[in-house]
C-alpha cells in the first residue's frame, strides 16, 4: 500500500550567512502492508513528522520514490491526495464552527457533491460518537472529542491510506484507550494507518508493525514482538542512588553481562538468563557495598530496543 | 468550473467565520465611526476654501477618504488572519485535499472584500443623517472602485505575509508601505488644498487617483479624469496583485 525509496528531505535554518542544513529524514526506506497500522516510532525531531507530511504531499521530498494506493507521489501528487487522509499533530478544528459544517466542508474539498457531504457526515458523526454534540461549536469540545473530529475529518473521503501525526498526545489515558480502538476499528474495515509516536505503550499495544526512526533514518524494522526478541535475554535494571558508574565498573566485562547501559536512575544490564544473573549481580553489588535500591527483572521492551539501537532512551525525552 | 466551485467553497466558510466573530466586526466599525461623528463636523470650515458651503458638502469629501482608508488599512491587514491560518493548520487541513489552490487564497481574498464593503455600507449610511447626499448610481461605482481597492490592499497584504513570514516583522512594513500611501492619496482631506510640490508627488501615488475618483463620484463629478484613470489603475493593480499572491501561494504550499 505504501512503497517508500530513499526518501531523503533537508531543511536550510537561519538566515543569510547564518544558515544551518538539516537533515531531516536521511534515505528512509520501507513497506506498509495494505491493511496493517504501520506505526513510526522515535524520539522528537526524529524525521517522522516530514516524512508523513512528505506522504501526504504536503512536501516536496529532495530525494527518493514513493508510491502511495498505486499512486506515484512525485509524478502524480494530486492521485495521492484523492487516496489518503492526514490527520495533522494537535488538530485543526475551528473554534466557531461546529463538527458538522468542519465535516461537510472537507468533504466537499474533496470534491464530493453536497447532498453526499451531508450524508457522509452523518455516518462520520455517528461512527465517531459525535452526533450528540454535532450541531455545538467546537470550542466546547474536550480534546478527545476535537480529535475525533479531526480523525472523523481524516476519512471523510474514504481514503485507502490514512496517516494520524502524533493522535494521542495530550490526551488522557481514557481518550486514548478509546482512540485506540477508533483505530483499529478503521483497519479492521480495510484501511491502512500510518501513524507516528512517540509513546513507546502506543507503538507496542496498536501498531501491527513498527519503524523505529532516530535522526532521520530508521535504526529498525518489524512487529513489536520481533523487535523485542531482537534483543536477546532479559533485563536487570538495578535502581541506585548515585553509585551508579561505579556499579558499572564492577559489573562491566562480566562474562553473564552482554550489554550495559548507565542511566540517570540505574543501571540497566542486558543478560541471557536473568534467573542465573540476577544472584550474581547482587553478589557483586554487595561485595563492592555498593547499596541499591531496587532490582527489578523483565523481558526487554521497545524502549530496551530503542535503547540498544541508539544508545538512548526514549523514555528521557 | 472546478476553480469556481472551490473559491465558493472557500469563500462561504470564511463568510461563516466572519458571522461567528462578531466582536471583530464591530470592532472594524468602531473607529471610522468615531471619525465620522467627531472629526467630520469640524471639515465644514475647514473645507469652506475649497468651495464647501453645507455639511453636506463636507461629508460628500470626507466620507470617500474614510472609505478609502478603511479598505487599504483594513485589507493590508489581512496578511495577519493569512499568517494565522498558514500556522494553525487550518490550510494545511485543506492542502492535503485536491481543492484549488488559488481558490485557497481567492475565496478568502473575497470574503475580506465582501466583508469591508459590507462596513463600508455601514458607515455611509451614518453618514446620511449628518447630510450625505449622494447619487445613488454613482456610489455603486464608487464602491466598485472601493472594492478594487480592498482587493488589492488584501492581495498585497498576503503576497507580502508570504514573503515576510514573521508577524513582528510585517506589521511595521505595512506601515511602512500604508501611511505614505494614504497620506500621498489626501485621505483625510483632498490634496487640492496642498502646495503644489506635494501634489506633484501625489500624482505618482495610484491611490491619489482613486481617492480622488471614488471622491469624484460621491460628490457628482463622475465625468472628472481621475474617475476613469482611477479605475484604470485600481484594475490594474487589482490584476497584478492578485497574480502576485497567488503565484507566491501555490509556491509557497505546493
Amino acid at each position: 500500500m505504501i512503497e517508500v525509496k530513499g526518501l531523503r528531505k533537508s531543511f536550510t535554518l537561519g538566515k543569510r550567512r547564518k544558515t544551518r542544513t538539516v537533515e531531516a529524514v536521511r534515505g528512509v526506506d520501507l513497506s506498509v502492508a495494505e491493511g496493517e497500522i504501520f506505526g513510526f516510532l522515535g524520539p522528537n525531531g526524529a524525521g517522522k513528522t516530514t516524512t508523513a507530511r512528505i506522504l501526504c504531499t504536503l512536501l516536496e521530498p529532495d530525494g527518493g520514490e514513493a508510491v502511495i494506493a498505486g499512486a506515484d507521489l512525485r509524478k502524480d501528487p494530486g492521485a495521492v491526495r484523492t487516496k489518503v487522509g492526514y490527520v495533522p499533530q494537535g488538530g485543526t478544528t475551528t473554534d466557531e464552527v461546529t463538527a458538522r459544517e468542519e465535516l461537510v466542508l472537507q468533504a466537499r474539498m474533496y470534491g464530493i457533491g453536497k447532498a453526499e457531504a451531508v450524508e457522509r457526515t452523518e455516518k462520520a458523526l455517528a461512527a465517531f460518537e459525535l452526533t450528540e454534540f454535532a450541531d455545538r461549536q467546537c470550542r466546547t469540545y474536550s480534546g478527545g472529542q476535537r480529535r475525533r473530529v479531526d480523525i472523523a475529518m481524516g476519512i471523510i473521503h474514504e481514503p485507502k491510506v490514512l496517516f494520524l501525526d502524533e493522535p494521542t498526545t495530550g490526551l488522557d489515558p481514557q481518550s486514548r484507550a478509546h482512540l485506540w480502538d477508533e483505530v483499529r476499528r478503521l483497519r479492521d474495515a480495510g484501511m491502512t494507518v500510518f501513524l507516528t509516536t512517540h509513546y513507546l505503550e502506543e507503538a507496542d499495544a496498536l501498531c501491527d508493525r513498527i519503524a523505529i526512526i532516530d535522526h532521520g533514518e530508521i535504526v529498525a524494522i518489524g512487529t513489536p514482538t520481533e523487535l523485542k526478541h531482537g534483543v536477546a535475554g532479559d533485563v536487570v535494571t538495578v535502581g541506585l542512588n548515585g553509585s551508579g558508574p561505579r556499579a558499572a565498573e564492577l559489573l562491566d566485562g562480566r562474562d553473564y553481562v552482554r550489554k550495559l547501559e548507565l542511566g540517570e536512575d540505574g543501571l540497566r544490564l542486558y543478560v541471557d538468563d536473568g534467573t542465573t544473573a540476577m544472584p550474581q549481580i547482587m553478589r557483586v553489588l554487595d561485595a563492592g557495598e555498593i547499596h541499591f535500591d531496587t532490582v527489578e527483572l523483565h523481558r526487554p521492551s521497545l524502549d530496551d530496543v530503542f535503547l540498544i539501537k541508539t544508545g538512548r532512551s526514549l523514555r528521557d525525552k | 468550473m472546478k476553480f469556481l466551485r472551490d473559491t465558493w467553497l472557500v469563500f462561504t466558510r470564511q463568510m461563516l467565520l466572519v458571522w461567528r466573530t462578531p466582536a471583530r466586526l464591530v470592532i472594524g466599525f468602531v473607529q471610522p465611526i468615531a471619525y465620522l461623528v467627531l472629526f467630520a463636523p469640524l471639515l465644514k470650515t475647514a473645507l469652506a476654501p475649497t468651495g464647501a458651503q453645507t455639511y453636506a458638502d463636507a461629508y460628500r469629501v470626507y466620507v470617500p477618504g474614510l472609505l478609502v482608508v478603511l479598505v487599504l488599512l483594513s485589507g493590508f491587514f489581512a496578511g495577519f488572519g493569512l499568517l494565522g491560518e498558514l500556522r494553525s493548520g487550518v490550510i494545511e487541513r485543506s492542502r492535503v485535499t485536491p481543492v484549488s489552490r488559488t481558490a485557497l487564497i481567492l475565496g478568502r481574498a473575497f470574503s475580506e472584500v465582501v466583508t469591508l464593503m459590507g462596513q463600508a455600507v455601514v458607515i455611509t449610511v451614518v453618514a446620511l443623517p449628518f447630510g450625505l447626499t449622494v447619487h445613488f448610481g454613482w456610489l455603486m461605482l464608487a464602491y466598485v472602485m472601493l472594492a478594487l481597492m480592498a482587493l488589492m490592499a488584501c492581495a498585497l497584504s498576503y503576497a507580502m505575509a508570504m514573503l515576510i513570514p514573521s508577524p513582528a516583522a510585517l506589521g511595521p512594513l505595512i506601515n511602512s508601505v500604508s501611511q505614505p500611501l494614504s497620506l500621498l492619496s489626501g485621505v483625510l482631506l483632498p490634496l487640492s488644498l496642498a502646495p503644489g510640490w506635494l501634489v506633484a508627488i501625489a500624482e505618482w501615488n495610484p491611490i491619489y487617483w482613486t481617492t480622488n475618483g471614488t471622491r469624484s463620484l460621491f460628490t457628482g463629478n463622475p465625468g472628472d479624469v481621475s474617475v476613469w484613470a482611477g479605475m484604470l489603475i485600481v484594475i490594474a493593480l487589482a490584476a497584478l496583485t492578485v497574480t502576485w499572491a497567488t503565484r507566491m501561494f501555490a509556491r509557497q504550499v505546493r
